[in-house]
């Protein structure tokens, strides 16, 4: 173990250790817990100008239900939800595929085909915005949520057959022979064999899909106008123009804005982790 | 994400077949054939579709005039000569790269930061979340989070120091200001990779180096930081491609000013294309961007091709 364990320090130090990292996650998170704090802190407060000192009044309920009633917080979570959840599942669904197919059959252009699926990857966004842009104007798709859904369904796709034709890739070859013996066609090799199998690589690709595009700011303002298809991201920052010195109601629309994935992260911690850090423990 | 796993034995399975055959496959090596393309077929036609085709596209329309509604007038090469000789164009490359190098600073902290936490105390994985989560949330959320922090009359910066300073609004501080910002996610991205690195350190070696009398700083650096390498390596990509994409925060926190000053190649292309409706010159702006991206990503392929081999 790499730093020495603490058991092994001398218990002054163990004791200044532990006491220290209560202090160090506090300032850490200190401008995240502001924002906690003002969001709680009721309108008269903050024109007394008492900012930072403990709130007199909480008011949680109230401002939460402003910020929720007042502006179209509401219509933006669904749209979010309408726009993230078929991306995920989109998402994944092709790449499954095609990871499945770039890591079992060989086949001319395997390589090149798979090097086009990284590299996309990487490509700067700004690229592809005009065109994009373009495309769904023509389409009359413009600022609709199918738009945003399709986009981020389609650039997506590329990091997760990455992910999934490296993980399928080191599943033991003699499963898929077995089942081609018993009879199985392609599909059912798939289907029934694989995809039980990466299992929990989809738990975490689902989950980092989820945090990248329910925090995609770019593509919102790109391919939105105005609140009609408007995710949370775009209406967080809109409400900010609204209500100048409403600051404890834009806080609490930005705590409301980020729940959900940190609420995501916590409830699939192992799964998150797992899969931001697949593969930096090789190559 | 990169993946150096020696080929299975799933080709040396399939290529016999193929080749025994020659030119006439066997009925079922060409369903497997078939199979395979149409498992592709719905990715590829996505990833065409927006990915690829947009590229293409965006390259053509560089050389362009088009505001997007009237007919495109083609003008060579004229988009970039005008990039070439515009000052905020060298004033976004110059913060692109300022980016770039205090973004580096982000793995030496992830990696401090996971050394001071990679101890087996009570609560330490609740710790751990903790101090991840800055990176769940979005850009959107942690500018509306820092600009607030720097407000000069009632940020917490300013109750910190005793008096304001106008950090988003004065050209000399204000990248400064959104990266640091923009530092504390990438720092706890970068955290999490050297957390899960130090768990698959090789105790034996470490003990070993300990029995030979190497201590803190020599151990650190000549034992430990050599096999957390793919790590460094990982949070290096990571972070670049963060710096290069930087766009949420300085939107949210400056929009590109004071006059610009905070502006960098993402932020002048999208603000040339949606406030001015300069299409083509703004295209020519991604193009560069693209071309400076172009270099690490296929230093990046090359890697990744030859793992494979």
């Amino acid at each position: 173990m790499f730093p020495m364990p603490i058991e092994h320090w001398k218990p002054l130090n163990r004791r200044l250790y532990k006491l220290t990292l209560p202090l160090a996650l506090l300032v850490w998170l200190l401008p995240l817990i502001a924002v906690m704090v003002t969001s709680i802190r009721s309108t008269e407060e903050l024109t007394e100008g008492n900012y930072w000192g403990w709130p007199k009044h909480f008011a949680l309920i109230s401002n939460y239900h402003d910020a929720l009633t007042t502006s179209p917080m509401l219509h933006y979570f669904f749209n979010s939800v309408m726009i993230t959840v078929p991306a995920v599942i989109g998402a994944i669904a092709l790449a499954a595929m095609a990871g499945f197919s770039l890591a079992v059959y060989q086949f001319r252009g395997n390589l090149a085909l798979f090097a086009t699926f990284v590299g996309g990857n990487f490509v700067p966004i700004q690229i592809l915005m005009i065109p994009v842009r373009d495309l769904f104007l023509q389409m009359g798709l413009y600022n609709t949520l199918w738009a945003l859904m399709l986009f981020h369904i389609a650039f997506q796709t590329g990091f997760c057959t990455l992910f999934l034709r490296n993980f399928i890739k080191q599943l033991p070859y003699e499963l898929i022979e077995a089942g081609r013996i018993e009879g199985a066609g392609e599909w059912a090799i798939f289907w029934r064999i694989i995809l039980p199998l990466i299992r929990p690589a989809l738990a975490a690709l689902s989950i980092l899909v989820f945090t990248f595009v329910w925090n995609d700011y770019f593509w919102a303002l790109c391919l939105t106008q105005g609140d009609e298809a408007a995710p949370l991201t775009v209406g967080v920052a809109a409400l900010r123009g609204q209500w100048v010195t409403a600051w404890n109601l834009v806080s609490a629309g930005s705590i409301l804005a980020a729940l959900p994935s940190v609420l995501m992260f916590f409830a699939m911690q192992r799964h998150f982790v797992a899969g931001l850090t697949f593969g930096a423990t090789k190559g | 994400m990169i993946d150096s796993v020696p080929d299975t034995p799933l080709h040396q399975m399939a290529a016999p077949a193929v080749k025994a055959v020659g030119k006439r496959r066997s009925p079922s090596a060409r369903r497997q054939q078939r199979a395979a393309w149409l498992f592709l077929a719905p990715a590829c036609v996505m990833v065409a579709l927006f990915v690829l085709y947009p590229i293409i596209k965006s390259i053509s329309l560089s050389f362009y005039n088009w505001d997007g509604m009237t007919d495109k007038t083609f003008v060579g090469l004229a988009n970039y000569v005008e990039l070439f000789h515009a000052p905020t164009f060298y004033t976004a490359l110059k913060n692109n790269l300022l980016w770039l190098l205090l973004f580096l600073l982000a793995p030496p902290m992830g990696l401090a930061i996971a050394l001071y936490l990679n101890q087996a105390v009570a609560g330490i994985r609740l710790v751990k979340s903790l101090f991840f989560a800055p990176f769940v949330l979005s850009g959107v959320v942690v500018g509306l989070i820092f600009s607030w922090f720097y407000d000069p009359t009632f940020g917490l910066l300013a109750l910190i120091l005793g008096h304001g300073i106008p950090v988003l609004g004065d050209a000399h501080y204000v990248t400064f200001g959104i990266v640091f910002a923009a530092l504390w996610p990438q720092t706890a991205y970068c955290m999490i990779l050297y957390l899960t690195g130090l768990t698959g350190l090789n105790a034996d070696q470490i003990e070993a180096a300990r029995m030979e009398g190497a201590r803190g700083w020599a151990l650190l650096w000549h034992v430990v930081l050599p096999q957390l390498r793919p790590t460094t390596f990982m949070a290096m990509v990571v972070t670049i491609i963060g710096a290069l994409r930087s766009f949420d925060l300085i939107s949210v926190m400056s929009s590109g000013g004071p006059f610009e000053s905070s502006t960098v190649l993402a932020y002048y292309m999208y603000d040339q294309a949606i406030k001015y409706y300069r299409y083509g010159y703004s295209a020519a702006i991604a193009v560069v961007l693209f071309a400076i991206m172009l270099v690490y990503i296929a230093w990046h392929l090359r890697r990744l091709l030859r793992n494979e081999h």
